[in-house]
């Protein structure tokens, strides 16, 4: 993308609030999701998992479980290839195989309870759960860490005895539980505390949480004669799947073919896979196809949940309310293999403001626990939960307005982070701004109640996206990509196809196909689905017109240039500029000849054949977006209940494509955060056993947990995007804890920094006074 | 391992006379899946606390994964898919459209038949009287707050307002 590009402001289609395309089959019921699918002559999959969460594996003896009928075949670490040292090509982030391969089935030993340790396919899910128990594992017990401290101890039991910490100059020599650490600093730290008025340095604590999506994993793989592999799953990124399930089994990606099915709720947990390769192991050995569907409480003990961190964050500011200084420290637990977001943690969390003198480190600690994985923004609702929060005590400290400090210390274009790439345009004062004149912040506040801000950022992502679309002979239009639709992305598809072909948007039907049928896609996620993948779509729109207007051309033979493309519609120029034909400026000539998309779809075959275009691009064109809470809480002092009574969420999303669907990411996103903030968390006992792995215990919001979540989209184009687009997925997640655990200190007068603010925990800081 | 013979279970399903085999351990909402192929029914914990596979059994509103299969005979059941289908959508199902209160949609059956039970029952509920009915219906997408406006606004649709 060149810096001169135009940034489209005028829209037909972009903007409005169309009905979801996916919509009618999913309010039917008709919608296929992963565990939806069964093939003839399925065999059904069970996983054995460790008891244990630390543990070496002496044997696994299949004999008895063999016995059973119906138990058709069985599988171990031994049947996927040893990972060595070696790399996952492709991948955006450098990711070493000997980090996932082992999360599908233990090798040596197991490393978290629920651990995958082997797995049976027999005719019936209950041959094969009956089965399973008959699979004998002989262990041999070690000693298990299960929190960071006792992790970071000298004399703590390692995970991993070739694990040497990345990160530190010179290398270590002896082992350690830490797996990599970092530290990034500009300016001067020390001059900047020595110039400020107030200091204030705070311990954050955010727990383990999950992404808890509503539809647990599930997959069907099947494999014919020569072995080629065939997979329908639910996922956020079939091409991902593909990579992942070749690493990890050796199967050739020219192999394997994967089908996303219809998902029900991923928010980075569904970006990885963990029964896939399994299923197309068994399914390999069995000669059947195998269907593994996860159950609940396999999700919570055994996916890959959210890393619990402990931040310490010291700031500095002047009286006037000028941020001096912000120094800050995280560890963060990444469970048994090196999987976190640390790095996210430490560059972003600071992100917001203008700060001269930064210093922010991070180490990523090994524990026997799940192996963590992503959950919207991952590792930066950490990191600013504990930034935030100082934040909000340093402007109550010097008397000023929390969004007031925020503005006077907020980044605009040209500044720099500390992660190095100055700013273009973005959104933060605009959404400061915009929280500060909703009524919610005027709301008069009563006894045990309180008032929470905080404003957060996230980088958002470009990478790989394929598009393809076809006309049909009667005009219609169908979109393809190859990125799972999460949260509304084929209403955008849609749209944005509408507003380049200049037809009505009911007659686009957007689809989402499989990997064989589309370009590379990366997953969704990174909120890059209606940027990048959108972006493939409006340049393969872009084609499309002009193939249309060439076979126009051709038609009434005269130049390409002398057609332009109005509202869905060749039509000669007579010499009127294009532009002024497209603003309306000057009307279309008497005589001058049209031709629709559906009568030049309908002779297409005489004229060079089908219409279709493709386009496939590396994005890189992203652009951060910043976005601002408001929570009003009411704390019961007898009980240490929490109620929400109003939240207002702004977000720059540069445009919103649809914007219903951008509230809902805002909301959603919100809602999380709310969640995380003061209930949800993960809960071990002594011996690693996970103690609260179902809904009824590991408690999600619920409705009537909740008030309205008002939203005030803002848009400050990006400018190198063509329609101004900014990822909006989730950056919504990472304001909402900071001012809900702000608002209940206000409200109870406590200084309670140690999440979720659950209701023994916040009655027992309210007594403490 | 021991064998258990298959129970003939009579029923009325989505008005239409059904019968089916099932284990006798067998849940009723595996058995709507994986039996009648009506997966509509989402099974999103098989502990009755997401609500992802609610249906209409005579005229209470469960949690199919509560109810063994074989607790169906005699009984008429109401899944999503006999709820409204294009052209003759359920005012729940049009307002669940229009207000886009669905985004990944795992959740948005099981709330079609809450919703449409609680507007069966009161035609007129508050804010509140909505949270609370759709309490045991998790959505983790939306935050609830498109999904509430919906059904307040289909019962308004119905009321004729």
């Amino acid at each position: 993308m060149t810096s001169d590009m135009t940034v489209k402001t005028q829209f037909r289609h972009v903007g409005s609030r169309p009905v979801r395309p996916d919509g009618l089959d999913k309010v039917t019921g008709r919608a296929r999701y992963g565990a939806d699918m069964n093939l003839q002559g399925q065999l059904y999959g069970h996983i054995i998992r460790s008891p244990h969460a630390h543990a070496r594996i002496k044997s696994i003896d299949f004999s008895e479980a063999l016995k059973v009928p119906g138990v058709l075949a069985t599988m171990s670490g031994a049947d996927l290839p040893e990972p060595g040292e070696a790399l996952i090509p492709g991948a955006e982030i450098e990711m070493k195989l000997k980090n996932v391969s082992p999360v599908i089935m233990a090798r040596d030993k197991v490393l978290y309870h629920s651990h995958a340790v082997a797995a049976v396919a027999a005719t019936s899910p209950r041959i094969a759960a009956e089965a399973a128990k008959l699979v004998k594992v002989e262990y041999e017990v070690l000693p298990a860490v299960l929190d960071m401290h006792a992790a970071l101890a000298e004399d703590a039991p390692l995970l991993h005895d070739d694990n040497f910490t990345v990160g530190i100059d010179p290398p270590p020599e002896k082992p350690s539980n830490v797996s990599v650490q970092i530290e990034m600093a500009k300016g001067d730290l020390e001059a900047g505390f020595a110039a400020a008025d107030v200091v204030i340095e705070r311990t954050v604590n955010v727990p383990m949480c999950h992404q808890a999506y509503i539809e647990p994993h599930a997959c069907v793989a099947k494999a014919d004669e020569k072995g080629r592999i065939d997979i329908w799953c639910t996922t956020q990124g079939p091409f991902v799947v593909r990579l992942l399930v070749a690493e990890i089994t050796g199967i050739p990606q020219k192999d394997i073919k994967v089908t996303a099915s219809e998902i029900g709720g991923g928010f980075g947990g569904k970006t990885t896979v963990y029964i896939e390769p399994v299923a197309a192991v068994l399914a390999k050995k069995s000669g059947r196809p195998v269907k593994i569907v996860m159950s609940r409480e396999e999700v919570f003990r055994a996916s890959g949940p959210v890393s619990d961190s402990e931040t310490r964050v010291k700031i500095g500011a002047k009286k006037d309310g000028t941020i001096t200084a912000i120094d800050s420290d995280m560890i963060m637990n990444t469970g048994a293999y090196s999987a976190s977001a640390m790095f996210a943690g430490v560059l972003f969390g600071t992100a917001p403001y203008t700060a001269e003198n930064i210093r922010s480190k991070g180490r990523e600690v090994l524990t026997n626990l799940p192996r963590v994985w992503a959950y919207r923004a991952p590792g930066a609702p950490q990191a600013l939960t504990a930034v935030e929060c100082v934040v909000s005590e340093l402007a109550a400290a010097i008397g000023m307005d929390p969004i007031e400090f925020r503005l006077k210390n907020a980044v605009q274009e040209g500044d720099v982070p500390l992660y190095g790439m100055p700013f273009s345009a973005v959104g933060l004062k605009e959404c400061l701004q915009a929280a500060k004149d909703h009524p919610n912040y005027q709301a008069a506040l009563g006894e045990n109640q309180g008032r929470g801000v905080a404003c957060a950022f996230w980088i958002n992502a470009g990478m790989q996206s394929s598009a393809s679309i076809h006309v049909t002979p009667d005009g219609g239009i169908s979109v393809m990509t190859g990125s799972p639709d999460i949260g509304g992305s084929r209403a955008s598809m849609a749209l944005m196809a509408a507003e380049v072909l200049g037809v009505p948007v009911e007659t686009v039907h957007p689809a989402v196909v499989d990997t064989d049928s589309i370009g590379f896609c990366d997953g969704t996620g990174g909120s890059r689905t209606t940027l990048a993948t959108g972006g493939a779509v409006i340049q393969a729109a872009e084609k499309l017109v002009e193939e249309l207007r060439r076979r126009a051309a051709a038609a009434w033979s005269v130049s390409i240039d002398d057609v332009a493309w109005l509202d869905g519609k060749a039509v000669e120029r007579c010499g009127v500029g294009i532009d002024e034909l497209i603003e309306g400026t000057s009307p279309v000539k008497d005589g001058a000849k049209v031709l629709t998309l559906a009568e030049i779809a309908l002779t297409a075959g005489a004229t060079g054949g089908p219409l279709t275009a493709v386009a496939s691009l590396h994005a890189h064109n992203s652009a951060p977006s910043f976005a601002v809470n408001v929570c009003d809480v009411e704390v019961d002092p007898e009980t240490g209940k929490v109620d929400v009574l109003r939240f207002t969420c702004a977000q720059d999303a540069g445009k919103a494509i649809h914007p219903a669907y951008v509230e809902g990411q805002m909301q959603g996103g919100a809602v999380q955060g709310i969640g995380w903030a003061l209930n949800e968390e993960y809960l071990f006992n002594a011996d690693g056993v996970l103690d609260n792995a179902g809904f009824l215990d590991y408690r999600i919001p619920v409705a009537s947990d909740l008030p309205m979540i008002d939203t005030v989209i803002v848009e400050v184009p990006n400018p190198l995007h063509p329609y101004g687009v900014r990822g909006v997925g989730e950056v919504s997640i990472c304001p909402p804890m900071p001012a809900v655990v702000s608002a209940v200190n206000n409200a109870a007068g406590t200084l309670l920094y140690d999440l979720p603010m659950s209701p023994p925990k916040l009655l027992a800081a309210i007594d403490a006074g | 391992m021991t064998t258990q013979k298959k129970l003939h279970i009579s029923t009325t399903l989505n008005g239409e006379p059904c019968e089916f085999l099932c284990e006798p351990g067998q849940i009723l909402s595996d058995v709507l899946r994986n039996t009648l192929n009506l997966t509509g029914t989402k099974e999103g914990c098989t502990t009755g606390d997401c609500g992802a596979c609610s249906v209409m059994l005579d005229d209470a509103l469960v949690c199919s994964c509560l109810v063994l299969a074989a607790e169906a005979e005699g009984k008429s059941i109401e899944t999503v898919e006999g709820v409204g289908h294009e052209g003759q959508l359920h005012p729940v199902q049009e307002k669940l459209l229009e207000h886009a209160a669905l985004q990944c949609g795992i959740c948005t059956p099981g709330i079609v038949v809450a919703a449409k039970a609680l507007l069966e029952k009161n035609p007129d509920p508050s804010e509140e009287e909505t949270r609370y009915w759709l309490a045991g219906n998790l959505c983790r997408c939306t935050g609830y707050d498109k999904i509430i406006r919906a059904v307040m606004d289909a019962g308004a649709t119905m009321r004729g307002e």
